[in-house]
């Protein structure tokens, strides 16, 4: 019997022939992510379990990003920051992007990407259920916790629960006005928020593979929000044009067996596809624009990890040109880089950052900003019972900040429509015009 | 481990998800400083809407007057218990307000591990919805023996499903522990 991507590269972390869902095993770990937020209680149980003086398992492989709260007066946060410093000056860690300095990214799960250590074949955990984000690259990628993340520190080693994989097939071409972000609240909206609950999510077929990166990270990041263990695309051409941009590091594609054995395997058919919304209070809580087009917005956000890509920004700009916003729009790059892409990039001669000033929206920061709400002097937090459209990937209770307010997730093309109309709109208004 | 939990209820719904455990403003505070660490029971559950905190009736916090200690112990929820993010705050900050045991429907992936791998506190499920049938404030006794749950205050015991492959790691306490009684890593 076959096997699927997933499988086999467990397998071969595990040092074994072939794998089965629901097997239990220890696999070697190629990358350990962490952040500000889950850095420094890991750290304190690597030193409560291995010792004070304990050395981590591979400098090489630890890689430390600051990224959640950075730009804010809150003490405690701050201390954070400190507490990631110290450890990777203690422990001489080579792969640290320092708050304040050049060298700052911002979000770990586009930083990862942007800075090379996203590879096809290799498993990469990180201390955030974002991690999935990864397995755009054709490799293992998962999110876990501060005590798994202070094993592997130790070991190198974590255990795995083998996943069941499920298949989710696009044939045919996308609309233009249709983006990752729409593919994704479909298929949350379809299975529910624990439908793929340990397993893995393996998107195949020609509309997906004919998908940039940054739009495949989208879809990746999302599994999550299904209760996905990883996210997977196989990597082809468009990855690996990527990644020997960043990293001149070996690495190994996997492909799934044709006998592979899947959960179900769905098709959808991409041109079908609409711009989708996932309403107040739960990632699968599924509408077609189209069906919202009377709710009423205080604020529209466009960043993030999954929303604060340069396709994403592309997609808002070419949609803002020229016109002005109707409700406070706050625009957050992920990374340094996608900040500095802004000044960089241009629609009819204008750059993205021309056009979301002379637009009127707010710029922040890179950084995971008001995704999560964070500490009170957080640029973009959602206010009282504000009614927000936002790019970002959990609208759960009070996820923006406020446990009043009501978010709606949706595409940037969406977001950038809506915050010109004041109101949820479809963007094939503005793009087919 | 013990062989009985005994508790008040807490009941709470769906898809009870990580930002409603512990929000995200909060976590910022110390999680190995002991006396700072307390700012995480006092914040338990607080994401909770106030309709959903406390079922059937809603509006009871899980702690209160800036306690971090709750008087409920055993926290009954419905599917898809602890949804959302991999931060270990949230079986962490239950574990600071004392909760010992959840019993829910099914939970989500990275909230299952971290409170098995980091012996916060059991994860058991149950295939019966307790949701609609216990109380908040009910009475509650585990018997880790027979693995059963009996509500005390109304005379009613049900079967839990038994917690599997996890077992050996919830017995040594935690993911460390085990690793050391197999031979993984050494003994301290």
């Amino acid at each position: 019997m076959g096997m699927t991507i997933t499988e086999k590269i467990l397998a071969a972390h595990a040092g074994k022939e072939s794998v089965r869902p629901g097997d239990n095993i220890w696999v070697d770990a190629d990358v350990l992510m962490t952040h500000d937020v889950c850095g420094p209680g890991t750290f304190a149980i690597f030193k409560k379990q291995f010792g004070e003086n304990a050395k981590v398992w591979d400098r090489d492989k630890v890689v430390i990003i600051p990224d959640h709260f950075i730009f804010t007066k809150d003490t405690h946060a701050n201390r954070n920051i400190d507490i990631l410093r110290q450890f990777v000056k203690e422990q001489s860690l080579p792969h640290y992007f320092d708050v304040g300095t050049d060298n700052y990214k911002g979000v770990c799960h586009l930083a990862l990407a942007q800075e090379g250590f996203n590879r096809p074949g290799e498993v990469l955990f990180g201390t955030d259920s974002h991690t999935s984000t990864s397995g755009a690259f054709g490799m293992f990628s998962t999110g876990i916790g501060n005590t798994d993340a202070a094993f592997i520190l130790g070991t190198g080693k974590l255990w795995v629960k083998v996943p069941e994989s499920m298949c989710f097939e696009f044939t045919g071409t996308f609309p233009e006005h249709v983006m990752a972000k729409d593919v994704i609240l479909n298929v949350i909206g379809d299975i529910g928020v624990d439908g793929a609950t340990y397993r893995a999510m393996e998107w195949q077929g020609d509309a997906i593979m004919k998908l940039s990166m940054e739009e495949r990270m989208t879809l990746c990041n999302m599994a999550i929000e299904a209760g996905g263990k990883n996210g997977i695309i196989e990597a082809d051409e468009v990855t690996t044009d990527y990644v020997r941009q960043r990293t001149d590091a070996p690495y190994k594609i996997y492909k799934s067996d044709a006998d592979a054995k899947y959960v179900f395997k769905k098709t959808y058919n991409a041109s079908e596809m609409e711009p989708i919304v996932a309403k107040p209070h739960s990632p699968d809580n599924k509408a077609k624009v189209s069906e919202c087009v009377d709710v009423k917005l205080d604020r529209a956000y466009i960043g993030s990890c999954t929303g604060g890509k340069l396709t994403d920004f592309m997609a808002a700009a070419r949609l803002l040109k020229g016109k002005k916003v109707k409700i406070d729009t706050f625009i957050v790059p992920a990374t340094r880089e996608v900040e500095q892409d802004l000044h960089k990039e241009k629609i009819g001669g204008e750059t993205l950052m021309d056009i979301f000033q002379s637009a009127g929206a707010y710029l922040g920061d890179p950084s995971c900003a008001a995704c999560l709400g964070g500490p009170k002097d957080t640029f973009g937090r959602a206010k009282d019972n504000q009614v927000v459209i936002s790019t970002t990937n959990r609208n759960f209770p009070g996820r923006m900040g406020s446990k009043q307010s009501f978010v709606y997730l949706a595409s940037p093309y969406t977001a950038a429509a809506s915050a010109l109309t004041g109101h949820i709109t479809n963007p094939a208004e503005f793009i087919n015009n | 481990m013990n062989k009985v939990i005994e508790g008040l209820a807490y009941v709470l719904g769906n898809d009870i998800d990580t930002d409603q455990i512990i929000p995200a403003e909060h976590l910022v505070y110390s999680l190995s400083d002991p006396e700072e660490s307390k700012n995480y029971g006092k914040f338990a559950l607080s994401g909770v809407p106030a309709d959903q905190a406390g079922l059937p009736d809603g509006g009871i916090s899980f702690t209160e007057n800036g306690q971090h200690e709750s008087k409920y112990s055993i926290i009954i929820g419905g599917r898809n218990f602890g949804c959302g993010s991999s931060r270990e705050h949230a079986p962490a900050c239950m574990e600071i307000a004392g909760v010992r045991a959840v019993i829910a429907e099914s939970y989500a992936r990275i909230f299952y591990r971290n409170s098995v791998d980091g012996g916060f506190f059991i994860p058991f499920e149950c295939a019966t919805s307790l949701v609609t049938e216990i109380k908040t404030g009910d009475d509650l006794i585990i018997d880790l023996e027979s693995n059963t749950l009996t509500n005390r205050s109304s005379k009613v015991t049900y079967e839990l499903k038994s917690l599997g492959e996890v077992i050996e790691i919830i017995e040594a306490g935690n993911i460390f522990e085990y690793a050391r009684k197999t031979g993984m890593i050494p003994s301290a």
